[in-house]
């Protein structure tokens, strides 16, 4: 068992963590490096956080109050860069770095220098994108998507947006790298594919997504740059290049990308329903191939974003098709954890009420994008508060709100410390009805034409816009409890953990003490049945 | 699954740097792969005719063109200009009825208002998509730049045939041409050309 490896730790106390500044700066431990990513990455969803309340305050009223349009349209664009690639990413890499040497019982990532330098590109990444900001011409303010011409014709910011990029896509390919190469060749003995916790399943698939699609990205915006500085045509219609091209590019990583921002959530959530159900997940296996599948599927729905481009009506057809398929194996997961909760003994901690709101309001996500896939009717949403709803709810009920639980989950095996389950209740249900207050009513607006990244609307939409307004300063203040419920944790303030810390949980990363030691299965664990098997039914013989 | 029992950490640190190797390859794979789109798309897009495009290469006049007397398809121009600039620029007729297989000439004017030289390249489109591949050009301006002395004015011909193959439900096709100003493009590539010649 586990347990008894923990005396060689002894050993090594002199490679515990150096002191002072230098520790985190040249730290190559997976548990520093998953700490900074997380702390890095609730940074950046405070900054992204503000943007958007500078985006809520301007739509509180029609017309124009507090900002100028302009700034109102690099606030959109720097919200959606800054929590997509500052935010949701980086805290799926943190949690990935705490997690899966724990949960496949290695002693660290197979590469920890890579990820060390993967960890410290981000700040100097989002340093170069926030910058422009301060300059003369302001911020990116022609959308995250970047679509030429209206791209190239940013002021002197645009370059440091490309390098910005860029270093962002070389952080995530490392990450993507590291997590790939340390599941597929650093698992313990007796921990085969599927014997692995599916947080570990959704992260490589998601891996293999991040390899194959971020050097696309990099490869579009490079192109970007010398169209705009070394007179190439890629996308200059004068030139004979074509401005629909980049859309297509674009979108053949940005599909794809929304399945890097929502898997991981896919496998937090897998995890956590188990452990407060009390029963084992309901069909390890077809999730498995469920993600796979959903992986597969998203490189060729690419255009579903850009129905309005004018296609022909197979090609509209065709992704159409494609894109609805995807609610099949989407549709397999959601099933999949009901079941898991049917007639399990539930209880309600943090954690559980975050993963149950996480089923609930990511499928209506999902249901508002059968919607949007639908090419007919996506002439009409296109564009307008519709999608910003649809996205939103995938987006922060789903991807955020998983996160949110995978750290109540995890972080008393973190910090040896339980959170305040009070304050932890508190939280979960002030976000959960401040998030429907405020993205509720967007697909109304939607509906009724509201068009996204305008600072302006016409009056009769004044009504929804204030409720939304007022949704989105209290999920905003919402969140502060939870940074204080986990300061505290940190600080060690609050009731020590055990190391099961739940009762329903099972795993590798049980096994350790609480908090988890600065080394951990630096000889590898013998996985026995009673911990993989507890998550796949004990029937199941491999 | 019987790979995972000999994955021990020791013996996996090498076939680990192995697989990294790999994925890097694969990395450099797709950077190139986002470049290989471009020329693709083009393909593509000229083959089938996706997007409008249109191929920017003359065709050969045959004089003994059999033509398609029994129909009529309407070929309606448009023009724009990039960037909202005031220089003239629009056909002489808004539409001709032509019959496939026949080739047609149609004149554009242009006028370049500015009190400054300036380089325009005109960019065609063709509405509906389906019809794309069915228009072919023996002449037109946009297969060079054009330019324009501050002031000048300019008579420009397109002569043009549609396909006998164009599909029978296409009753309109629309050709239109955005003219781009591409001043400072064709200085830099006269500068480049300037030296060898």
């Amino acid at each position: 068992m586990a347990h008894t490896d923990h005396a060689h730790h002894d050993d090594h106390a002199h490679h515990g963590p150096a002191p002072g500044i230098m520790r985190w700066i040249k730290t190559t431990n997976h548990k520093d490096l998953g700490t900074l990513y997380l702390v890095f990455a609730f940074t950046m969803f405070f900054i992204g956080g503000l943007m958007s309340l500078v985006i809520r305050a301007e739509l509180f009223h029609p017309g124009l109050q507090f900002v100028r349009p302009e700034f109102f349209n690099s606030m959109t664009t720097l919200h959606a860069l800054v929590m997509i690639f500052g935010g949701v990413m980086p805290a799926f890499t943190g949690l990935a770095n705490w997690m899966v040497p724990m949960q496949i019982g290695c002693s660290d990532l197979a590469l920890p220098r890579v990820n060390n330098w993967g960890f410290w590109l981000l700040p100097f990444a989002f340093c170069l994108l926030l910058s422009t900001l301060f300059m003369p011409s302001g911020g990116p303010a022609g959308g995250w998507t970047m679509y030429p011409p209206l791209v190239l014709q940013m002021g002197e910011g645009f370059p440091f947006l490309i390098f910005a990029i860029h270093l962002m896509g070389i952080s995530s390919i490392t990450g993507a790298i590291n997590v790939a190469v340390t599941i597929l060749n650093m698992r313990a003995p007796g921990m085969t594919l599927l014997k692995m916790p599916l947080f570990c399943w959704t992260w490589l698939i998601t891996a293999y997504l991040l390899i194959a699609t971020m050097p696309v990205l990099a490869g579009a915006v490079t192109m970007l740059l010398t169209d705009r500085y070394f007179g190439t045509s890629f996308f200059t219609a004068s030139g004979g290049g074509d401005p629909v091209l980049f859309q297509h590019v674009f979108w053949f990583f940005g599909h794809p990308e929304v399945y890097i921002l929502i898997l991981p959530a896919f496998g937090i959530v897998s995890t956590i329903i188990p452990t407060f159900a009390r029963k084992t997940l309901f069909g390890y296996d077809s999730m498995v191939y469920a993600t796979a599948s959903i992986a597969f599927l998203s490189f060729i729905v690419w255009a579903h974003h850009m129905f309005t481009v004018g296609m022909p009506l197979a090609g509209e057809l065709f992704f159409m098709f494609s894109t609805m398929l995807i609610a099949v194996p989407t549709g397999v997961k959601v099933f999949n954890w009901v079941a898991t909760m049917w007639r399990g003994s539930m209880s309600f901690e943090t954690p559980m009420l975050f993963a149950v709101a996480f089923v609930f309001l990511f499928t209506i996500g999902g249901f508002s994008g059968l919607m949007l896939a639908m090419a007919p009717v996506d002439f009409q949403y296109h564009d307008t508060y519709f999608v910003v709803a649809h996205f939103h709810y995938v987006l922060v009920p789903g991807a955020v709100f998983s996160i949110l639980a995978g750290v109540y989950y995890w972080i008393p095996k973190w910090t040896g410390r339980m959170y305040n389950e009070f304050w932890g209740k508190t939280h979960f249900w002030l976000s959960a009805i401040f998030i429907n207050v405020t993205f509720f009513p967007q697909h109304f607006l939607g509906l009724a034409g509201m068009q996204r990244r305008v600072p302006d609307y016409a009056v009769q939409f004044t009504d929804f816009n204030e409720i939304s307004t007022i949704g989105a300063f209290g999920f905003f203040l919402a969140q502060f409890i939870f940074i204080f419920n986990m300061i505290k944790c940190m600080s060690k303030k609050g009731v020590p953990a055990t190391d099961r810390v739940w009762e329903g949980a099972h795993g590798l990363e049980w096994t350790v003490p609480s908090p988890a030691p600065y080394h951990t299965f630096e000889v590898p664990p013998y996985v026995g049945d009673d911990e993989t098997q507890s998550l796949h039914g004990a029937a199941k013989a491999h | 699954m019987s790979d995972a029992a000999d994955s021990g950490t020791s013996r996996g640190l090498s076939s680990a740097k192995r697989n990294a190797l790999v994925l890097v390859v694969v990395v450099v794979g797709m950077f190139g792969f986002g470049y290989a789109t471009v020329p693709l798309y083009n393909a593509l897009c000229v083959f089938t005719g996706l997007n409008g495009k249109v191929s920017n290469q003359a065709v050969k006049e045959t004089a003994a063109a059999a033509v398609d007397t029994s129909r009529e398809v309407k070929v309606q121009f448009v023009t724009t200009v990039n960037g909202g600039r005031d220089w003239e620029f629009r056909p002489l007729q808004s539409s001709v009825e032509v019959h496939p297989g026949e080739f047609v000439t149609v004149m554009f004017h242009a006028r370049n208002t500015q009190d400054s030289d300036l380089v325009a390249q005109a960019v065609p489109n063709v509405a509906p998509i389906e019809a794309a591949k069915y228009l072919h050009k023996s002449e037109c301006f946009c297969f060079n730049n054009q330019p324009f002395k501050a002031g000048e004015e300019k008579m420009m011909p397109v002569r043009f045939v549609l396909d006998r193959e164009i599909p029978p439900e296409v009753d309109t096709v629309t050709l239109s041409y955005t003219f781009f100003d591409v001043t400072e493009a064709a200085a830099k590539a006269a500068a480049k050309t300037a030296p060898k010649s």
